[in-house]
């Protein structure tokens, strides 16, 4: 494979400059009741109806933990290659806020459930390895909602107390594709094991983003500013590139950068500073006297690393060699579990590397025009293999397999039924090929004593010709060839 | 370490606590006798010695993944009227 060179800097006056980035991703775990209530964590209920005494901090409520959601924590540890610490502690984050009922938020500071491991990434440039710092568990706030009311603001307690994990990258990144390339590997991975379902429209899935930038070959790191709560990889990307773009000009300028929090400000495509310096967020963490600290049994961690579902890295080096994919083919089609799931049903059935052109070429087109889901796709991989197997096979040519394929989207027919119902089965008998062409000849004198006088361009114009009168149905080499022996006759 | 007025306003801001300017200054000097109890333990070398975050011997409790709350919203919002 051709490698392509690493080239993301900002270009500065004075030299280039590289980005350094880290990244602090809040991923709302799979479970159905919050991290240390009952109530559900469903999305989209009516406002505060999944609010119990315990989420709206009612004094005296005592918080209970959910063991799915430490196990979940222990699952996505595992998935990402880290350490998993049998003994965590749970701390108060105090801050205030409307929308954070208990004045504090239960989090993990100085002892996570899980502490260092790794995220491989597929870059043009080869694979590059992110180091993850820690993962841990704490709960999600309320929602406030400015935009209701001209005047005051409404709280939406239904995500206080939903478990997040946060997952702290080390600062390995260095450009906004690189960060599109570890948000989507995450996204995959824990949709895999099934902790995260990572859905960013929703919310399940955001991030805060630490950037710096540094001359170009400085092994110092630059100070840093956090971008906060940014919900979307485009808008991650337009803030970094905004960002360091503002930090280099300051260098630039002789001036200095503050350390900060700025937020993203989506409709003008800037950054600016959320708070002044004096009111810099003070959370005097503390260990939770409500909570007693979390002990893993080693059991408990080595059931759950034998229950684990083959994961998208495994599962790419299993396609190339089971199926003979190349790398890039692999990568698209093990980067979400129901595209791999699908493609091995069509492989079973059907040619695996024609299967895997198919798939990514037609099939991944209309399901993109749609706006589905492969699983809610309207052609079943069962009927999907029969369509790979009808072109390799030679029965229909790969231009009626696009019709054909267009009918199937309709209808839900099988193709075997499509083809013979409609008469799409490809010319293969040389002698009437032979007999049509003939014809064509004999009707085109002219064109073929130009073609005999040296004009070859001609040869597509018999072939179309061919096609034109055989409804496409033509087997394609098998016309080429006896076309060529009867023009030489 | 010892607190001033500045610190001690701060603090209370952070907590959201009003505090009355009269009473600024008392409120330095009780809690600065607090810190000097404080300062007088930092006295001991804790080097390497784990944070007792505990006197209980236990681990955390857990409980099943079920939903068993909520659905309440009525009832907590009366408390608030």
């Amino acid at each position: 494979m051709s490698k392509e060179k690493f080239d993301y800097f900002i270009k500065g006056e004075k030299g280039k400059y590289e980005v350094v980035i880290g990244l602090e991703v809040h991923a709302q775990v799979l479970s159905k009741s919050k991290l240390f209530s009952g109530s559900s964590t469903k999305f989209g209920a009516d406002p505060n109806n999944q609010v119990s005494l315990i989420d709206s901090a009612f004094p005296g409520m005592l918080p209970v933990i959910n063991e799915e959601c430490v196990k979940q924590a222990v699952r996505t540890g595992l998935g990402l290659n880290a350490k998993i610490n049998n003994y965590s502690v749970f701390d108060r984050k105090n801050y205030f806020y409307a929308d954070l009922p208990q004045g504090y938020q239960i989090s993990q500071y100085k002892n996570p459930i899980v502490g260092e491991g790794k995220v491989l990434l597929d870059m043009p440039y080869g694979s590059k390895e992110i180091g993850i710092e820690r993962l841990h568990l704490e709960q999600d706030a309320g929602k406030s909602i400015h935009d209701m009311d001209p005047s005051n603001t409404y709280v939406d307690l239904n995500r206080s107390g939903i478990a997040l994990m946060e997952i702290v990258s080390k600062p390995d990144l260095r450009s906004p594709d690189e960060v599109n390339a570890y948000i989507k590997k995450l996204r995959s991975i824990m949709r895999y094991l099934g902790t995260c379902d990572g859905n960013m429209q929703e919310g399940s899935l955001r991030a805060d983003v630490n950037v710096s930038v540094r001359k170009e070959g400085d092994t110092n790191f630059g100070t840093r500013c956090e971008i906060k709560n940014v919900n979307s990889i485009k808008f991650m990307q337009m803030a970094i590139e905004y960002e360091a773009a503002r930090q280099v000009e300051l260098i630039e300028n002789g001036k200095k950068i503050d350390q900060e929090t700025r937020l993203f400000d989506t409709k003008k495509n800037e950054t600016r500073s959320m708070r002044s310096k004096e009111d810099a967020h003070d959370y005097r963490y503390f260990p939770d006297p409500d909570l007693l600290p979390l002990k893993l049994e080693q059991k408990l961690i080595d059931d759950l690393k034998k229950s684990l579902p083959e994961l998208p890295d495994k599962k790419k080096e299993r396609f190339v060699k089971e199926y003979g994919l190349n790398a890039y083919e692999a990568n698209v089609l093990v980067s979400e579990k129901e595209i791999s799931d699908y493609y091995e049903e069509v492989a079973k059935l059907s040619d695996k590397k024609l299967a895997a052109t198919w798939m990514m070429g037609d099939l991944f087109a209309m399901l993109n025009d749609r706006g589905l889901d492969i699983s809610k796709s309207p052609i079943s991989a069962k009927h999907f293999a029969e369509l790979v197997q009808a072109i390799k096979s030679g029965e229909i040519s790969g231009r009626i397999a696009k019709e054909v394929f267009e009918i199937m989207v309709e209808s839900g027919d099988n193709p075997k039924k499509i083809i013979e119902s409609k008469g799409m089965k490809q010319q293969s008998d040389p002698k009437e090929l032979e007999k049509m062409i003939n014809e064509i000849l004999s009707k085109n004198k002219d064109k073929v004593d130009q073609y005999k006088a040296g004009k070859e361009k001609l040869f597509g114009f018999f072939v179309g010709q061919v096609m034109k009168l055989s409804g496409g149905k033509a087997n394609p080499q098998l016309t080429n060839e006896i076309l060529k022996k009867l023009l030489k006759g | 370490m010892s607190l001033d007025k500045e610190k001690i306003k701060h603090v209370a801001k952070l907590a959201r606590i009003s505090v009355d300017e009269a009473k600024v200054e008392s409120l330095t000097k009780d809690l600065n006798s607090i810190f000097k109890f404080i300062e007088q333990l930092n006295e001991l070398n804790t080097d390497k010695v784990e944070p007792l975050t505990s006197i209980l011997n236990q681990s955390l409790r857990s409980r099943k993944d079920e939903i068993s709350d909520g659905k309440i919203r009525e009832k907590i919002l009366k408390k608030f009227s």
